[in-house]
């Protein structure tokens, strides 16, 4: 702690502080510390600290086989863990060669829009917390609980869905669950207008998010910013849209996209991508097409559950697959990314033609974003602080890995 | 352009520097020696064919048998132009140093801070090259190939009798009683 008088105003005499802000608090939306360095109440600098939730998932990685990665993935970004199988999955099967049945990528394409509503509707709650609205918080769980009610229906978990598997997807979806998935899209637009009345033009809610945190589109993209942090600066970069998976090119969507680049613009942003992704799981369900969820592809998919416990070929399969992986996986490496709800989650698998992935790398968004946050906090108020850190939306778990 | 377009195009611009070009599942892959990286990236940067303005991800690898045992892997893409290629950067064990590229790509400078960690990869000129996930006072880098899964000693849970004292009471809360 300093004590030197600051450099403002000639009357006021200002005590320089360093401040540990973290790795508790309960704002930092996760096992984040910052130090701050202060001058009164303006930060001078400001220190992000991270790897206090660092489980090694990348070493991990590389001594289990490629189904055994799966459940890690699930707890990169534990609010969203759909969306992360769904990356992983992807891009293992574009290393294998696999061609996912359509069924099952109209399934994938739906949960991971499920899982991105799941993910904004913790961002807004929290948010709006962090800077003080509580009712929203009270009503965006409302709905949350619905939504991950039918991911129990589904998978029979509410947060570590480990639902997608390498070639398609664990179980198949029933028209009854859809009827209910269904019924909650007519209601949910609604919904987010509540949200909207509540805030969107609220006085406090305005002053403490526009024109605060402000990054430019040159300096996002320069950053690597990607998802709504990104869109938020006005840059239309959508990897759905850019290098599209799933059934995304066959549907009728919009990229959301703000000019200022301040927190108000990324909570619009969010908010928009809401209404988008519940456009998404209506038209899903109505093109969902028959057919089988995973690939016909012994020597890379787990075969059936019921074959399994039919005959001994499928058996010997299935032990093979999960304790020394695939026996024929090709030599290569592949860079895939897909768009989670935080940004662009990619993974960059190298493989040695064994059944365990050779080098796994987990370009997490969060991790890139937490970055950023010495440039949208230096210069700024304290309270700034706590609004930038929910404005870039992470997760702790994505970030140290 | 289409990704070996970018390569050859790079190959033109530093033929002395491009060591091997190679294409799997429609990427591609360009391994350069390390000297003249910066010239490389910068190149790729601003070339208004190319213009690769996103740096996706930036990671280290290693191979232990091999000459050059470290890679620095640059995985870009253009937001123009909607392309993408992958740069190699080969280090060998001995001096694992590479210029570092923050001064092309401001987002790289965690991404190398990462490397440093958990490869020991040293980026020069970076301007504040730290361990970033694990402790500063850390010996190792665990993603070595020759970093042991379980760390690199013998740890043992030493706490079990402490805990054993401490749940001593639960009898009286009624824990683990089927009344």
């Amino acid at each position: 702690m300093g004590n030197k008088s600051g450099q403002g105003n000639s009357r006021v005499k200002t005590e320089e502080l360093t401040l540990n802000m973290g790795p508790q608090h309960p704002a930092t939306h996760g096992v984040l510390r910052l130090v701050l360095d202060l001058d009164g109440e303006t930060v001078v600098k400001c220190t992000p600290h991270i790897g206090y939730l660092h489980r090694g998932v990348e070493k991990l990685s590389e001594n289990s086989t490629y189904l055994q990665v799966l459940p890690l993935t699930d707890r990169l970004d534990y609010i969203s863990s759909m969306a992360n199988n769904i990356g992983y999955c992807t891009a293992v099967e574009r290393l294998f060669e696999i061609e996912v049945p359509e069924r099952a990528l109209y399934i994938r394409t739906l949960t991971g829009e499920m899982a991105r509503i799941l993910s904004h509707l913790l961002w807004l709650a929290t948010h709006a917390l962090d800077i003080g609205a509580m009712t929203v918080f009270l009503y965006c769980f409302r709905e949350r609980e619905k939504l991950v009610d039918l991911f129990e229906r589904l998978c029979g978990a509410r947060l570590t869905v480990t639902y997608p598997r390498i070639g398609g997807v664990k179980s198949d979806v029933d028209d009854e669950w859809l009827d209910d998935l269904y019924k909650f899209t007519e209601e949910f637009p609604t919904r987010v207008l509540e949200y909207e009345t509540l805030i969107d033009k609220n006085r406090i809610w305005l002053k403490r998010t526009k024109g605060i945190g402000v990054i430019s589109a040159e300096d996002a993209v320069d950053w690597g910013l990607s998802g709504p942090t990104l869109r938020g600066s006005g840059v239309a970069y959508d990897v759905r849209k850019f290098m599209p998976y799933g059934v995304y090119d066959k549907l009728t969507w919009e990229v959301p996209v703000g000019k200022n680049g301040d927190i108000y613009d990324r909570y619009r942003v969010r908010m928009e991508e809401l209404r988008q992704s519940n456009s998404i799981i209506r038209q899903c369900i109505d093109g969902m097409p028959a057919g089988p969820i995973l690939a016909d592809e012994p020597k890379f998919v787990l075969p059936a559950k019921e074959k399994v416990l039919e005959d001994m070929e499928h058996m010997v399969h299935q032990f093979i697959l999960m304790t020394k992986g695939p026996q024929t996986a090709p030599k290569g490496e592949i860079y895939v990314a897909t768009e989670a709800p935080k940004g662009e989650l990619g993974f960059y698998i190298v493989s040695d033609g064994t059944g365990k992935p050779y080098r796994m790398r987990v370009r997490a968004p969060s991790f890139v974003h937490v970055s950023v946050l010495p440039k949208l906090c230096e210069g700024n108020l304290v309270a700034d602080v706590i609004a930038n850190i929910g404005s870039i939306d992470i997760v702790l778990g994505e970030c140290d890995r | 352009m289409e990704p070996l377009e970018i390569a050859e195009k790079l190959k033109q611009a530093f033929i002395s520097e491009v060591v091997d070009i190679s294409e799997f599942r429609g990427q591609v892959s360009v391994t350069v020696k390390r000297e003249r990286l910066l010239d490389i990236c910068h190149f790729l940067k601003v070339d208004p064919d190319i213009k690769m303005d996103y740096l996706a991800d930036l990671c280290g690898v290693d191979y232990p048998e091999r000459r050059f045992r470290f890679e620095v892997v640059y995985n870009l893409y253009s937001l123009t132009h909607r392309h993408q290629i992958r740069i190699k950067a080969l280090l060998p064990s001995d001096a694992p140093t590479i210029e570092s590229v923050i001064r092309i790509w401001k987002g790289a400078g965690w991404h190398e801070r990462e490397a440093y960690d958990m490869f020991g990869i040293i980026f020069n000129n970076h301007p504040d090259l730290r361990r970033i996930l694990m402790p500063e006072e850390w010996e190792g880098h665990p993603l070595r190939k020759d970093y042991p899964l379980k760390g690199s000693e013998t740890w043992e849970y030493q706490d079990y009798e402490e805990a054993q004292v401490l749940h001593t009471s639960d009898d009286e809360w009624n824990i683990g009683s089927s009344s």
